[in-house]
């Protein structure tokens, strides 16, 4: 029942992110590039006032999934490197984020390779 | 009520509930996909059990933005964007679909400088606004640090 109300809490958190998202959309007209970078911001801003973890323990995937999750794991990395030293207070960010980088990079080439492009203008 | 008068409540009407549907599918399509995330972190949680939970959360977002690139990749994911607006566009497998669709698109302008380099019209600011926040706040919490 748990692994039930864990799922419900992801599903209403993580609607509810997207939602927002789409009020902007329809009332802005905001470009995709825009939005994300906005809850990139909007994730960034909530690690680094310490409110994320909270939302996080309760949502879990809800929150963890859209951009905001990687704007937490960036200030995440950024707080464990400045416990080492300079150098990996400015560089763990990046590390963090290295994982989804790297695959958003290596997939994006893979698959422009081998797939023909589905757009209309082609 | 008069002709004109009627129109435009009907108009007006049309557009509030125009309005509802685009968010129930934002709504709908944002938390299935966040469901989708809760089931693979807690499916790598159970087959790799001594793995840390930031490395879990690492190859769950891996693994969601290479579903998203192969939706994209075949057609499907820009299927489920128009219904689903930011539905489709928040999640990370919408940044995955923000490399993948332009560096198909451009493919054709050339490898280097239609794939490799269109690949970052929408993820390039992410990547810029990212590392420029990871920085900035890494300066301030190492000059907490030391000043501790």
């Amino acid at each position: 029942m748990s692994i039930f109300l864990d799922y419900l809490k992801a599903f209403a958190v993580g609607g509810l992110v997207c939602a927002i998202a789409q009020i902007l959309i329809n009332r802005t007209k905001m470009s995709s590039a825009r939005i994300l970078v906005l809850f990139l911001l909007i994730g960034i801003f909530l690690e680094g006032i310490g409110v994320f973890g909270y939302i996080q323990k309760f949502a879990g995937a809800g929150i963890t999934v859209p951009i905001t999750g990687f704007g937490s794991v960036l200030i995440k990395g950024a707080k464990e490197g400045a416990k080492i030293g300079l150098l990996e207070a400015v560089t763990y960010g990046f590390k963090n984020m290295a994982g989804g980088l790297t695959a958003a990079i290596f997939f994006g080439f893979f698959f422009a390779l081998i797939f023909k492009s589905h757009s209309k203008k082609a | 009520m008069e002709d004109k008068e009627y129109q435009e409540y009907v108009h007006a009407h049309a557009q509030k509930s125009n309005e509802f549907v685009t968010l129930l599918w934002a709504f709908c399509v944002g938390g299935l996909i966040c469901c989708i995330g809760q089931a693979i972190g807690d499916l790598y949680k159970y087959l790799l059990s001594d793995w840390a939970d930031d490395r879990i959360a690492m190859l769950t977002s891996m693994t969601l933005i290479f579903l998203g690139a192969f939706l994209t990749a075949i057609g499907v994911y820009d299927k489920i964007g128009i219904k689903a607006g930011g539905g489709s566009i928040v999640p990370i497998t919408g940044f995955a679909n923000s490399v993948v669709s332009p560096a198909m698109e451009f493919n054709k302008e050339g490898i280097v400088l239609g794939m490799m380099a269109k690949m970052f019209v929408i993820a390039g600011p992410i990547i810029v606004t990212g590392t420029v926040a990871s920085v900035v706040f890494g300066i301030i919490y190492r000059i907490i640090e030391v000043a501790r």
